[in-house]
């Protein structure tokens, strides 16, 4: 669903020193901006996430959630470079009439950040209570901190890292050989023809097992093997529950999602390295800091391991930040951070609570 | 509860350790009852660490900063001499691997407080002498099968502990079963609690 709010920029600088001449950033609100405009949660989406907060993470942002709509002001932007109504790959390249492709520049996490900051600036808001997100959400929100002290008073990172690991970075670039191998990839240039869809959907299926977990897996699917399907398959379909599973999963992803801005935002995830902000030094960049921290990893979540969220902590705490940091039980892998929701939601209203 | 509502003894001699506007780290926070009022009457920078979630929360609606860890597991994470004073409070019969809790703390802190309760103290001795059975009171009410004390210790045995690894003990305070200051001889059979500031 594409959200029907958006604002337009004009001649948004990049981190690269190139400049989108024009930008449409798409974002969703829920509840109400309260006069003084103290209510505002703005919440960051992850890699395949869009605006629509309350439809990903609807056990979290809602009426009664930890994230009540009733009482907070709750602001998700799609992300710059998105597919979900903000500029991304997609887009109509102004100077040539015709889709960007890869004549769009790389974006990275603080430029996804310095463009939803505009939408702050439009809506008046010049500070907000809590910034938060999951996975690449996350990452956003630790960029927000460090380059708007004083536009954010709490900072909820969750399942998230400071620096992309090799390993991350080692499954995104599968997922984009398999879109830039696919034939109907066309160097990017397919906006009028059959989109590379194979490979989007092999780059999900990857994706999709790092956000899973041996255990969600093996009790979710286990070795059933789909009916009749023993020994007549010949490699041309699905054999185990399993595979069925994720070709499903690949299949309808394609649907709503451009394997250009795959491409765009997973690079934009590895190249997401806070560090850079105080030369090198993660302690120096976060140390800019002003706000509270709660910082949130989930046991099982593999693909942002126990270290790197206390890569964090450590970093905040040896500035003597006020940084919290919590352990939620789940064997749901990264993915626990769309679904354990007591644990989560636990920790945020009392963290919430001790925010003055 | 109620006493939680009035500072609790061993919470202020832990106080009077403690200087003004000093970095403290309390390690095994739980509520966070002790942090808030350094926080409150000393002006400390202050942080928690606790291994059990509904304590966490209860710190994290104080306004506190807490990190759920295991001690057991040591404070790799934690720099050398990054904190005034790193105080370990009615815990450290619970953890399990002792020695590196105590270490890890003089490492971490440029001073340790460590209270925690006195097994050698007499109503103890005798009611295992004439009762055979592990003994049980206020700050120890366990069984022995289901207690998280599982390190317990006398007076003398953690003095002993501390000189075998060259731990220095800068002061030394004992609190009586009705929570006061005791002095005077025996102490170390009359003390319910021992509370100690260390030196690594």
């Amino acid at each position: 669903m594409i959200p029907v709010d958006k604002i337009e920029l004009k001649n948004f600088k990049l981190e690269s020193g190139e400049e989108l001449e024009q930008v449409t950033l798409a974002y969703e609100t829920y509840g109400d901006l309260n006069r003084a405009k103290s209510n505002v949660v703005l919440v960051f989406h992850a890699l395949s996430g869009d605006a629509n907060v309350v439809e990903w993470w609807g056990n979290i942002v809602g009426s009664g959630k930890a994230f009540d709509t009733d009482k907070y002001f709750v602001l998700c932007i799609n992300a710059l470079g998105g597919c979900q109504g903000s500029t991304g790959p997609a887009s109509i390249d102004p100077k040539t009439k015709t889709p960007y492709g890869l004549k769009f520049p790389q974006i990275t996490i603080k430029d996804m950040v310095n463009a939803q900051v505009k939408v702050l600036d439009e809506l008046k808001i010049d500070s907000v209570l809590v910034a938060t997100g999951g996975s690449m959400g996350g990452m956003m929100s630790l960029q927000f901190a460090v380059s708007y002290p004083d536009r954010v008073r709490n900072v909820i990172p969750i399942a998230t890292s400071a620096r992309t690991s090799a390993q991350n970075i080692a499954f995104n670039e599968v997922g984009r050989r398999a879109i830039v191998h696919d034939p109907n990839w066309n160097k990017g240039d397919y906006y009028d023809k059959t989109p590379p869809n194979d490979g989007l959907s092999i780059a999900r299926m990857v994706g999709h097992i790092t956000y899973l977990s041996d255990k969600s897996m093996a009790r979710k699917f286990g070795r059933k093997v789909r009916e009749g399907k023993d020994f007549e398959v010949k490699f041309t379909g699905p054999q185990f529950e399993v595979e069925s599973y994720l070709q499903y999963k690949g299949g309808r992803f394609t649907e709503r999602f451009d394997a250009n801005t795959y491409l765009y935002i997973s690079k934009a995830i590895d190249l997401f390295d806070l560090s850079d902000e105080g030369n090198g030094s993660l302690a120096k960049a976060l140390n800019k800091c002003k706000s509270r921290f709660l910082v949130i990893y989930f046991k099982s979540d593999w693909l942002f391991p126990e270290y790197q969220c206390l890569e964090i902590v450590d970093a905040l705490k040896d500035n003597f930040k006020n940084v919290s940091y919590r352990v939620i039980e789940s064997t749901y892998g990264h993915d626990a951070f769309l679904l354990e929701t007591e644990g989560m939601t636990k920790a945020i209203t009392s963290f919430l609570e001790g925010a003055k | 509860m109620g006493y939680r509502k009035v500072l609790r003894p061993d919470h202020k001699i832990i106080e009077n350790f403690i200087t003004e506007g000093a970095s403290v780290l309390d390690l095994g926070c739980g509520d966070g009852n002790l942090l808030s009022s350094l926080i409150k009457d000393k002006q400390v920078k202050g942080a928690g660490v606790d291994k059990y979630s509904e304590g966490l929360n209860e710190c994290m609606k104080k306004g506190l900063s807490v990190m759920q860890l295991d001690l057991n597991r040591g404070l790799a994470s934690f720099q050398d001499k990054s904190f005034d004073f790193v105080v370990l409070n009615m815990t450290l019969q619970a953890m399990y691997d002792t020695l590196l809790v105590i270490k890890e703390m003089v490492r971490v802190g440029k001073k340790a407080i460590v209270g925690f309760p006195n097994f050698g103290h007499w109503k103890l001795v005798l009611s295992l002498l004439f009762k055979e059975r592990m003994p049980k009171t206020k700050t120890l009410p366990y069984e022995w099968y289901n207690t998280p004390n599982i390190r317990l210790m006398t007076i003398k045995d953690f003095k002993i502990l501390c000189r075998e690894n060259n731990i220095n003990m800068l002061e030394q305070i004992f609190l009586g079963e009705n929570g006061r200051t005791i002095s005077g001889r025996f102490t170390s059979w009359r003390a319910a609690e021992g509370v100690f500031l260390l030196e690594g």
